[in-house]
């Protein structure tokens, strides 16, 4: 029961970030039908700005908090220039051609952005500064850590952020009309452009503070981190049912338990033939299952033509 | 239209002698500046054959694929297990490559047989999935029973033999010294002719045009009485067997493979040659898999000196430039010439906008 309990919280703390990248590609997704398949590259790149930031400001004695608030906030606005950049240049002027190629220059761009990384920032992995001191608790026998915590309220803070802009605001308004029907989203005075460079850039900023928490929770990033963790989340927004934004986040949280209790149990279910080595296997066969059985996700409603 | 029945003009005939006997002389060309580029002329080739391969799923039908290089992989793993010392077993060549090329089909069904009715770029992420997972087991599956050896690999896999000749090893024939990688050029440059004849007989038949003409309008193509799904089916497994039998020669020529050599990136990469080239046009995919095979190489051996000499150290190293490089191909073809540098007949005609 412990180990039960002990996967379950860090399924849900890596869950959490698996939703709030999950946003980001579902956003997108729900306004012009791309996967942006770059969009992994962008949480790396948050969290290797926010890695240089905090390795310089550390030597300085600022209180460690500060130091990685400081950090997450240099690299929203490095990561919203980075989508803003991809869009303009890679996406938009394919928004009327076939539907594959906006898709092959993604990839591009994904590919890109990593040796981009990799130049900049070396190939091996390197040690995200476990500034803030880790403090343990215990709940009914498994533990939870103060960074876990964070990451979780941070996680569902943003989300009902996202959840008022995209309901409560006239910006969020003009988003929801883009995705319904661009070309009456037009007439009705809605600046496409805007609305689709917003959504792309509000999608990079979340996921700039998810490569924060990521690297925090694993203590270390790499430039090929967005690769593996991209295309979970991607998955996840499919569980979940793409453009859904509540799917996105049901589906991120379930995705990061899937994760959590297949790793923890595939021993013990499989006589140990098969071990916790296959971690990153089950992102995939959830996504095949979820295409396969019910490619509208969880609460996705639109089916046919889209999947 | 039949291609092939079509009266060859003299000029036509002559050129194609020309290149022909130019393709036989150019390893002792290359030999003169070092038997590295004969190697990198036989990865070309490689290439070219995983590009067609590809070409067939991603041209001609317009399914994008992006775990091709699974099936590469399962065919290079399938020539290691059963010619090397890892099972003891060694299969004569011929026995092999049906087999490989077989176990490569039925990844190619399995993979398409639940996926199929997916559409674009859902499709894309599929097989993109399908690709990891193939890694992930060939990385892992060396306990409880050594299957694939883990991350470390199979070593010391037979080359190919064919009776008593041996193409790792160099022999003398009629006076002339042929090197391993010289005779390797040869039996892969057999191999490119058959499966680009092989391509052009498929495009100009029956389902070459069912192909193509799911690739512009399923829906439409469906209304025609074309069993789509079997079709498609076909591509993806007619595809993953050219992969397959590219694999097993990998496999033999490097008589070392791991799964490191069946990332996803290389699965981008030969999506890459595809698309600078042209998809659907067979010239094209060779093209553009002889470029980015060579212009990398060219380039490392140009670029790495010069940043030494203007800077007295490495600062971009020849892998990113490589990479950037393919990165770069896919955005900017994408962008300002989406139908390659060659494209095909289909995409000429709507360039053009005449009706076919």
């Amino acid at each position: 029961m412990e180990i039960f309990l002990q996967q379950v919280i860090n399924g849900l703390t890596l869950g959490c970030v698996y939703a709030v990248v999950a946003l980001g590609y579902t956003m997108v997704y729900g306004i012009i039908q791309l996967i942006n398949f770059a969009h992994g590259e962008v949480v790396m790149i948050g969290a290797m700005v926010a890695f240089s930031v905090i390795g310089v400001l550390m030597k300085t004695g600022m209180p460690p908090l500060l130091v990685v608030a400081a950090g997450t906030v240099v690299a929203v606005p490095a990561c919203m220039a980075t989508a803003w950049l991809m869009e303009r240049v890679a996406y938009r002027p394919l928004r009327n051609a076939p539907r594959l190629a906006p898709l092959i220059t993604a990839i591009g761009i994904s590919i890109i952005l990593q040796h981009v990384a990799m130049m900049i920032w070396g190939r091996s992995p390197i040690a995200f500064p476990q500034i803030v001191k880790t403090h343990t608790f215990e709940i009914g026998g498994a533990l939870i850590t103060n960074v876990q915590i964070a990451i979780i309220v941070i996680s569902f803070t943003l989300m009902g952020a996202l959840m008022f802009l995209v309901y409560r605001t006239k910006l969020g308004v003009a988003m929801r009309a883009t995705s319904q029907r661009q070309d009456v989203a037009g007439l009705m005075g809605i600046d496409i452009n805007r609305v689709i460079s917003a959504t792309f850039v509000i999608g990079a900023a979340l996921a700039a503070v998810a490569g924060v928490m990521i690297g925090s929770y694993y203590g270390q990033t790499q430039y090929t981190m967005g690769e593996l963790l991209g295309l979970k989340a991607f998955c996840a927004a499919v569980l979940g049912g793409i453009g859904n934004l509540a799917g996105a986040v049901l589906g991120g949280v379930l995705m990061g338990l899937v994760e959590a209790l297949g790793t923890g149990y595939i021993g013990d279910l499989t006589n140990n033939w098969f071990g916790s080595n296959y971690r990153d296997v089950f992102a995939f066969i959830v996504l095949i299952l979820v295409l396969v059985f019910r490619p509208s996700g969880l609460l996705g409603e639109r089916v046919g033509d889209r999947a | 239209m039949n291609r092939a029945a079509r009266p060859r003009s003299p000029l036509a005939a002559l050129g194609v002698i020309l290149v022909a006997a130019a393709l036989l002389v150019l390893p002792f060309a290359l030999a003169q500046a070092g038997t590295a580029w004969v190697r990198i002329t036989n990865l070309a080739i490689l290439f070219a054959l995983l590009a067609l391969g590809l070409n067939i799923v991603v041209g001609f039908a317009g399914l994008l694929d992006l775990g091709y290089i699974a099936f590469y992989g399962v065919g290079a793993y399938v020539w290691a297990m059963l010619a090397s010392p890892h099972f003891n077993l060694h299969l004569p060549f011929w026995a092999i490559l049906p087999i490989g090329a077989l176990a490569a089909c039925v990844f190619g069904v399995l993979l398409g047989a639940p996926t199929l009715k997916l559409r674009g770029d859902y499709l894309a992420i599929v097989t993109l999935g399908f690709g990891e997972i193939v890694r992930i087991f060939l990385n892992n599956l060396s306990r409880p029973v050594n299957i694939t050896n883990g991350p470390q690999g199979i070593a010391r896999i037979d080359p190919v033999r064919i009776g008593e000749f041996d193409f790792s090893t160099t022999s003398k024939i009629a006076g002339l010294t042929f090197s391993g990688p010289i005779k390797y050029y040869y039996l892969l440059l057999v191999f490119l002719v058959v499966v680009i004849v092989l391509n052009m007989r498929l495009q100009d038949s029956r389902i070459g045009r069912a192909w193509e003409a799911i690739r512009e309008d399923e829906i439409a193509a469906r209304a025609m009485g074309i069993d789509t799904t079997s079709v498609k089916l076909l591509a993806f497994a007619m595809g993953a067997s050219f992969g397959g039998i590219a694999g097993g020669m990998f496999a033999s020529m490097q008589s070392f493979i791991s799964p490191e050599s069946f990332v996803l990136v290389e699965s981008v990469m030969v999506l890459a040659m595809v698309v600078l080239g042209g998809m659907g046009n067979i010239w094209g995919v060779v093209l553009g898999a002889v470029l980015l095979t060579f212009v990398p190489e060219i380039l490392r051996y140009t670029v790495e000196p010069l940043q030494k000499a203007a800077f007295g150290r490495t600062i971009v190293e020849p892998e990113v430039i490589r990479m950037l490089l393919f990165g770069l191909a896919l955005v900017l073809m994408m962008l300002f010439r989406p139908s390659g540098i060659l494209p095909s007949s289909a995409r000429r005609r709507e360039r053009e906008g005449r009706q076919p």
